[in-house]
């Protein structure tokens, strides 16, 4: 208990930490964000409505700073993020609200699936070393060197070569209203294979390679000998004593990766034109919306916290070492 | 591997009995580092790129700007790469874009390492509550994303330019470093040669420039090529999705290009294979040189010698898993029959230094 509350307190102060640092972008930045997008829309923007402008941005130059970051935390904590510039009445809340759902579903699954396959692999390559599963380490090297989205250009580019109708585009068929009914959802799945697929081959070999590292660790401990020696079955001696230990390490690594995954979906959403916060990120930095782009930036951090969270969770219950102190 | 070779003649003068074999020692692990396929084929490719990057502006066939009447052309002898939409060449663009990449990858390389040298060897060696705070700080660096705030800060920067980009990366991803450096450094610090050199009382710069540093230069070096890595691959995708201020050509600008204009429905497949294959081969080089790394340090993990290896009694040496070989004759002892615990692992043929990152993954679980 003593352990979960220390890392919730950690994750407590990164999330200020975070917010703390969106507050001072936009301030400490030589040059001003507003004067920025007034350049960039040359003439567009009524000069009456820099001070406006501003005041939206909450940079009001009348109010002192720490007035600012009080309005702020406030404004924050009543999940109000700005308005976005380049939807313009829209609040940036909603957008991300809209996009949120097919980012977390898109990034959860591939992080799950890609965890599953990758540690089961490195599983069976740590301990059948030597045999022909090596094989598999040349090729992740190599895989993990592409990026994501590069493979994912390659994959459209092969699918509309070949003429296959597999959709390649959006989250679901345009037409279709996104609620809950069985067609709408099918689509959705259909859309969700591609960008899936190329998040799970890029980012499974990093669970291969540190599975595999802690099993060949873990396989010269005395325990394994002994349960070697009182004659266990072999499959036995793997998944019970051999990775059961050796998993500790991926899933405290976890934390590190999520980070990592949503980084890579936010590109494969670019790629596949995905309806989620990577696509809507790609707009604002378009656009130079900033508002959205800080919007985007706090919610993934928040997401990546809340996923640490899990899995320090997870750690908890899978070793016990962390238990007993409380 | 030349921080600590250098290091070591550092030191020469005030300890010339100590360093006498180093010295000779270091010029054969220089030739055994480059012994390994891995490490040899990584450094070769390495190498290739630093040329191209330092001579490519100077040897590209065309200008890769200039636009030319040969539109979205296939890959041809006047065109190795094929040419764009606007008839530029690909394959002067690819080159021109090497220099670019090269020197964001080695500057924001270079940041970082200093940084997390400097936070981690402090925060691992000092201890105390600037040791938590600063160990804090690392934490709260490793999870927050650091490619959306890279993305946020360049694009909110007036001016833009590789080097202000190679900067932001610097300064936003030294934490991993920082973090594994602290982890070894808390190891080293208890260690007899530290507790000598303290109790001879030396400063607290010279036991950590002379005794600390050289001891964590593997760990350094293989830190700034993770850097260098991670610094190519997020210019890239901030080129590729175009943030401003990377006017420039480098890969990402091509496949931004290439992205915008419709290349892949237009069946223009060598628009964008090039560009992501050097990043790729970069990419892999820089793993493979990590490797060679990881190998030169921990012998374990090393594949030359250990066939045909033979114990003190003449027999020869089974490897397996964890079991590390000390060739010394022991009269009685017969290491391989211990039950069944290799069962499995066979012989640690091709195996190859992926492991490497063993001793890594161990400290940052700690």
């Amino acid at each position: 208990m003593k352990y979960f509350l220390q890392r919730l307190a950690f994750y407590v102060f990164t999330a200020w930490a975070a917010i703390t640092i969106n507050f001072f972008i936009p301030r400490l930045i030589p040059g001003d964000p507003v004067m920025a997008l007034i350049n960039k829309n040359r003439g567009q923007i009524d000069s009456h409505a820099i001070a406006s402008l501003y005041i939206l941005f909450g940079l009001n130059k009348h109010q002192s700073l720490w007035h600012q970051y009080t309005a702020y935390l406030a404004k924050l904590a009543h999940g109000d993020l700005g308005i976005s510039f380049s939807n313009f009445p829209t609040p940036v809340s909603t957008i991300l609200g809209n996009a949120l759902p097919w980012t977390i579903g898109l990034a959860g699954a591939a992080t799950v699936i890609s965890f599953l396959i990758g540690t089961l692999l490195g599983v069976l390559s740590g301990w059948l070393r030597g045999s022909r599963l090596d094989f598999l380490l040349p090729v992740t090297t190599f895989i993990s060197s592409i990026p994501a989205f590069w493979l994912g250009l390659l994959t459209v580019a092969t699918v509309i070569a070949v003429g296959s109708s597999f959709p390649v585009s959006g989250g679901y068929d345009p037409g279709l209203i996104p609620h809950a009914d069985t067609t709408f959802i099918g689509s959705a799945i259909e859309h969700s294979w591609l960008p899936l697929g190329m998040l799970v081959i890029t980012t499974m070999s990093g669970w291969i390679l540190s599975m595999r590292n802690m099993m060949v660790t873990v396989g010269s401990e005395d325990y394994i000998t002994v349960a070697h020696a009182k004659g266990l079955s072999d499959r036995r001696v793997m998944f019970s004593y051999a990775a059961r230990n050796a998993l500790l390490p991926n899933v405290s690594g976890f934390s590190l990766a999520i980070g990592q995954i949503l980084g890579s979906t936010v590109l494969v959403e670019i790629v596949f034109n995905y309806p989620g916060i990577g696509y809507e990120m790609l707009q604002a930095v378009g656009s130079t919306d900033y508002p959205l782009m800080e919007g985007v930036f706090l919610c993934i951090t928040l997401a990546v916290l809340l996923a640490n969270l899990l899995a320090d969770i997870a750690y908890l219950i899978l070793d016990p070492r962390t238990r007993k102190e409380g | 591997m030349a921080t600590a070779a250098s290091n070591v003649t550092a030191v020469a003068p005030t300890d010339p009995g100590a360093t006498a074999p180093d010295s000779s020692r270091s010029k054969r692990r220089h030739l055994r580092f480059l012994s390994s396929p891995k490490a040899a084929v990584g450094a070769g490719l390495l190498l290739f790129f630093t040329v191209l990057a330092i001579v490519g502006p100077y040897i590209t066939p065309y200008d890769p700007s200039a636009r030319s009447n040969d539109l979205l052309q296939a890959p041809s002898w006047h065109h190795w790469f094929g040419t764009t939409h606007l008839g530029q060449d690909i394959f002067s663009q690819v080159v021109d874009g090497t220099r670019s990449v090269m020197y964001v990858g080695f500057l924001a390389g270079l940041v970082a390492s200093v940084l997390a040298v400097l936070i981690g060897v402090t925060s691992g060696y000092l201890g105390g509550f600037a040791s938590d705070l600063l160990s804090a700080l690392t934490n709260v660096f490793l999870v927050i994303p650091a490619l959306l705030l890279i993305i946020i800060i360049t694009s909110s920067l007036p001016t833009g330019g590789e080097t202000v980009v190679g900067l932001v990366i610097g300064f936003t991803s030294w934490a991993w470093g920082a973090r594994v450096l602290r982890a070894q450094t808390l190891s080293l610090r208890r260690r007899d040669f530290i507790e000598a050199a303290r109790a001879t009382g030396e400063s607290t710069w010279r036991i950590v420039i002379f005794e600390l540093l050289p001891n964590l230069s593997a760990v350094i070096i293989s830190g700034f090529i993770g850097t260098m890595i991670y610094a190519v691959m997020s210019e890239i995708i901030l080129a590729f999705i175009g943030v401003p201020g990377l006017a420039d050509w480098n890969w990402g600008t091509v496949l931004y290009w290439a992205q915008s204009q419709q290349a892949l429905a237009q069946g223009a497949w060598w628009w964008f294979v090039p560009a992501g294959l050097a990043i790729a081969i970069l990419g892999t080089s820089l793993s493979l040189v990590n490797f060679g790394i990881d190998e030169f340090v921990n012998p374990r993990l090393r594949n030359n010698g250990e066939r045909g290896a033979k114990g003190a009694d003449g027999r020869p040496v089974r490897m397996r898993v964890g079991f590390t070989p000390v060739v010394i004759p022991i009269p009685d002892e017969e290491p391989e029959t211990a039950a069944g615990s290799g069962t499995g692992s066979g012989s640690a043929t091709g195996t190859s230094g992926l492991v490497g990152s063993t001793s890594t993954s161990e400290d940052v679980a700690q």
